[in-house]
């Protein structure tokens, strides 16, 4: 749960300042540093990253009058309807940091393992 | 394995997010359009009722902006200079991708944006000579100090804002095609007034009359294509005296027309579309309650999205005034100050020409004029294209003006005559600013024909009424002095006997002071009735809406702003009026089926109205569509290598009047002899069909607003960003001039007086934000035929319950 924490916060501050795409490198160091499986890594990430997404962006459409994001979603997804350009959004954002926690889990696990290797080696030597 | 396994998973992250972060073709990158730090959302904005303070480099001294509730600037300045600077400021905050994007447009800049796709766009822009004319008229706009400091000021302000920017904050349409704003430069106020003459001052069917021409024989053809109407109700009061004495015109020369031969000239050229006019007029001191004159204004344009016209006003110690300014010009184009109003129409010049080149040889280096071989010069254009290498044109001039299309080159959209240069109005050296510099500062009816005298191009009708109870109209531009009909057909560019020969005089151009009747107005008609000694068009708009408004106006005493502003929305047809009453006795009746009989019945009853719930307009809109074609087609036909036109309407309509038996009526392409009431019943019966096909049985399907259903659509054509099926009255030759696409783009109405009371709209909003609430928030307004009060502040300390809020710019 720690992870998705830090996710959530530590992304947010960098997309404060970096471009969008900082968030997966946020979600792939937490997820090298703290990973325990596959599938968790990627939920931290999805979870993390969506959690940011989908609150600013639920936080705008709050404050204005919402028929921007009506506007949007005709735009781009040819239907009039708030909840489809929040949902995917939160789905894009969750994508990006899921699929780089999971890639921060592999490395972790292939250099992981790779050093507990290189500590048994040591010892039988 | 799990090298492998982290390699692929890693990688495939990082693919993932390079497909998000770019665009692929018309899809935007939905990575950083979707993200909530930089994306769409940042564009979303909520009604803003704080105070703010900015500290900007270019000021000399603080200027407070006052904004009432529909986002207005009112803009305080301590010299003018700053008013200019927080003018293209303010304008760049609300409307930068448009001012920009139009300027690219008429640059020939749009494949830049959106690749390939706009490449012949541009092509066309260019061989137009666009850039060609922004160069000379920034040059001679950058020669008098008044305008080169304005322009330099707003541009700075412009400036201001964009270097501030950062992409989070770009306008919504900057992240939807991928690109960022560029700094503004003075030469981009020139390609805004070159784009709007390309709107304005585009017209030309010279071509197309002289395939009639051909076709026809000259007595026809002057017979069909009249140089003046019959029915007309001129701009210039029949009966006015020229106050002046002619130069001599140009004798007409032995020969008209360049030898065409058997050459292939086809194509045609956007023929000038007649919804693209405008209203203006004014009433002096007899005809209004107060005494004092009113004057009212809409210009009527393509409507788009965001609006064409943002509202300011502008106060500095020598300087008040309030209208509709341009993104893209400095100053109020159209609007009123403490002591005049002023407003435009368009006058609608022949101020486009096409010279027939003959070359000396394949190499195109030389051309034959006035008896000897002259140099052609090259122009190098360079095309940036979208993700594609750079596309180099090369444009030959003659001293006519560009070629725009030579033998083996396909033109854009078919529209221009092949092997002939374009001489325009817009390729003159002018400083157009200036006359709007000087009316925003008049005081009186001399300041007014001063300010006039710079005018270049595109022609306007300027109307004119002041606090000392005058009231005035113009006709005024550049306009070539020409010999009678130079120009209605296509010209010899080896005879210099067919080239532009000078100017008329501006002090020339046809004015009226004050006429006896107590009113001026003007609706795109004729100039002036033929006793004007000078040539400046053929053709003008249908006469329908300046004779209603004269009706009106002629009738009208005790006027009241609300007077005016009624007749802005005068939806009668008197197109309709004259014609049915000709019309409707030849249908018969007895070849009619019963959904043809009931419509029949319905325009019978109709009283000429084009209002929202109406049927009848939308049968004898269909009707007349039919019926032109009907006779027209035949004798008129157009293809692809051959165009040609019908004769107007007002022509047609006086066949049926005074030539019921005329051998046009007969379709020449059947064995049967065809009357003026088998075409009438048989076009009737064809609309009647056609309608039913589109709209089902006769119902509310058949009313005009939905069969209408006007569109403002966003410049970049997106539909979820426009204003689609706006359900509102009017059209094509009526005073409420609102068509499918076309429309009052502003309606203004001032009350001159001790203080001036102003009111005005337009569809759309202050924002070109589509994410915030000022984007369309006037549109209801403007619909229903209301205006808003425009505040006219004389202090930035003045208290008014619909001020909301105030930015100081240190």
């Amino acid at each position: 749960m720690i992870q998705i924490l830090l996710i959530a916060v530590l992304s947010l501050l960098a997309q404060l300042i970096l471009p969008w795409w900082s968030l997966a490198i946020v979600a792939f160091l937490v997820c090298l540093w703290r990973g325990s499986s596959a599938g968790k890594a990627f939920l931290y990430g999805f979870a993390g990253a969506s959690l940011v997404w989908l609150g600013y962006a639920l936080i705008t459409h709050s404050q204005t009058d919402g028929a921007f994001t009506g506007r949007m979603s005709e735009l781009l997804f040819k239907m009039n309807s708030a909840a489809i350009p929040l949902l995917v959004t939160a789905i894009l954002g969750g994508l990006v940091g899921g699929l780089a926690g999971l890639s921060g889990f592999f490395v972790r696990q292939a250099t992981e393992k790779q050093s507990a290797n290189r500590t048994y080696s040591r010892r039988r030597s | 394995m799990r090298y492998l396994k982290a390699t692929l998973v890693s990688l495939l992250t990082i693919s993932f997010i390079w497909a998000l972060n770019r665009s692929w073709g018309s899809i935007p990158a939905f990575g950083p359009l979707l993200n909530p730090f930089v994306g769409f959302w940042q564009n979303a904005e909520s009604v803003n009722d704080n105070d703010e303070e900015i500290t900007l480099k270019g000021t000399k001294s603080p200027v407070t902006v006052v904004f009432d509730d529909l986002a207005i600037p009112h803009v305080f300045a301590q010299n003018d200079h700053d008013a200019y600077f927080a003018q293209g400021y303010l304008t760049a905050r609300d409307r930068l991708w448009q001012m920009e994007f139009q300027t690219h447009a008429a640059a020939g800049r749009v494949a830049e944006i959106v690749g390939d796709r706009a490449l012949e766009l541009d092509r066309y822009n260019r061989r137009l000579g666009m850039g060609f004319g922004a160069e000379r008229a920034v040059k001679e706009m950058m020669k008098d100090p008044r305008s080169r400091e304005s322009i330099n000021a707003y541009t700075a302000g412009i400036n201001a804002y964009i270097s501030q920017l950062t992409p989070a904050h770009y306008p919504l349409e900057y992240k939807l095609l991928g690109y960022a704003p560029e700094p503004w430069q003075p030469i981009k106020c020139a390609y805004f007034l070159k784009y709007m003459s390309g709107v304005l001052a585009l017209g030309a069917d010279d071509l197309n009359m002289s395939n009639v021409l051909k076709k026809y024989g000259l007595a026809t053809t002057t017979d069909l294509f009249p140089d003046y109407p019959v029915r007309e109700d001129p701009i210039i009061p029949v009966g006015t005296k020229w106050d002046f004495t002619p130069v001599k015109v140009p004798a007409v020369p032995a020969t008209i027309l360049p030898d065409v031969g058997s050459k292939s000239v086809a194509m045609n050229w956007p023929e000038h579309d007649p919804a693209i006019g405008s209203n203006n007029w004014a009433v002096g001191p007899q005809k209004s309650a107060t005494g004092y004159p009113i004057l009212a204004n809409d210009p009527h344009l393509t409507l788009s999205l965001p609006s064409i016209w943002y509202q300011m006003q502008l106060v500095t110690p020598t300087l008040n005034v309030y209208g509709a300014t341009m993104p893209g010009s400095p100053g109020v184009i159209i609007g009123f100050n403490k002591q005049v109003a002023w407003g435009v129409t368009n006058v609608g010049a022949d101020v486009l020409d096409f010279y027939q080149i003959r070359f000396r040889d394949a190499s195109r280096r030389e051309y034959w004029h006035d008896n000897r071989w002259k140099p052609i010069s090259r122009r190098i254009e360079m095309i940036k294209v979208k993700d594609k290498p750079d596309v180099i044109d090369t444009i030959l001039y003659t001293h006519h003006g560009p070629i725009m299309y030579e033998v083996g080159q396909k033109p854009f959209a078919k529209n221009v005559p092949i092997g002939y240069a374009a001489r325009w109005i817009a390729h003159e050296a002018a400083n157009d600013f200036l006359t709007y510099y000087l009316l925003d500062r008049a005081k009186n009816h001399d300041d007014y024909r001063k300010a006039l005298s710079y005018y270049g191009a595109p022609a306007q009708n300027f109307v004119f009424a002041d606090v000392a109870k005058d009231i005035a109209i113009s006709p005024n531009g550049r306009f070539p002095l020409k010999w009678k009909d130079q120009g209605k057909f296509l010209l010899d560019g080896t005879n210099p006997a067919h080239d532009w020969q000078g100017w008329i005089p501006a002090a020339h151009n046809p004015h009226v002071k004050n006429p006896p009747r107590g009113f001026v107005s003007s609706a795109n008609q004729s100039s002036t009735d033929p006793t004007y000694p000078y040539y400046i068009n053929w053709q003008f708009a249908p006469s329908e809406r300046g004779t209603r408004i004269n009706q009106r106006l002629a009738a009208m005493n005790q006027a009241t702003p609300d007077s005016l502003r009624a007749l802005q929305n005068d939806n009668v047809n008197l197109q309709a009026a004259n014609a049915l009453p000709v019309f409707l006795p030849y249908v018969q009746e007895k070849d009619l089926s019963g959904e043809q009989g009931k419509a029949l019945a319905l325009i019978r009853k109709w009283r000429y109205n084009h209002d929202v719930t109406e049927i009848a307009p939308t049968i004898f809109t269909e009707w007349m569509r039919q019926y032109i074609e009907g006779v027209w087609k035949d004798d008129f036909p157009s293809n692809d290598t051959t165009t040609l036109r019908y004769p107007s309407f007002d022509r047609t309509l006086h066949l049926a009047e005074k030539e019921p038996t005329s051998r046009w009526f007969d379709n020449i392409t059947t064995p049967a002899r065809e009357t003026i009431g088998s075409v009438l019943t048989q076009t009737f019966q064809m609309a009647v069909d056609s309608l039913s096909r589109r709209h089902g049985p006769i119902g509310t399907a058949w009313q005009w607003g939905p069969h209408k259903a006007t569109r403002i659509a966003h410049l970049a054509r997106l539909d979820a960003l426009s204003a689609l099926n706006v359900q509102i009255g009017g059209g094509r030759s009526i005073v409420n001039a609102t068509t499918e696409r076309t429309g009052p783009s502003w309606r203004m109405v001032v009350a001159l007086g001790p203080e001036p009371k102003a009111y005005g709209v337009y569809p759309g909003g202050q924002s070109g934000n589509p994410g915030s609430p000022h984007y369309l928030n006037m549109l209801e307004t403007w619909r229903t035929g209301q205006l808003n009060e425009l505040l006219f502040l004389q202090s930035a300390m003045d208290k008014h319950p619909r001020i909301k809020r105030k930015l100081v710019i240190k």
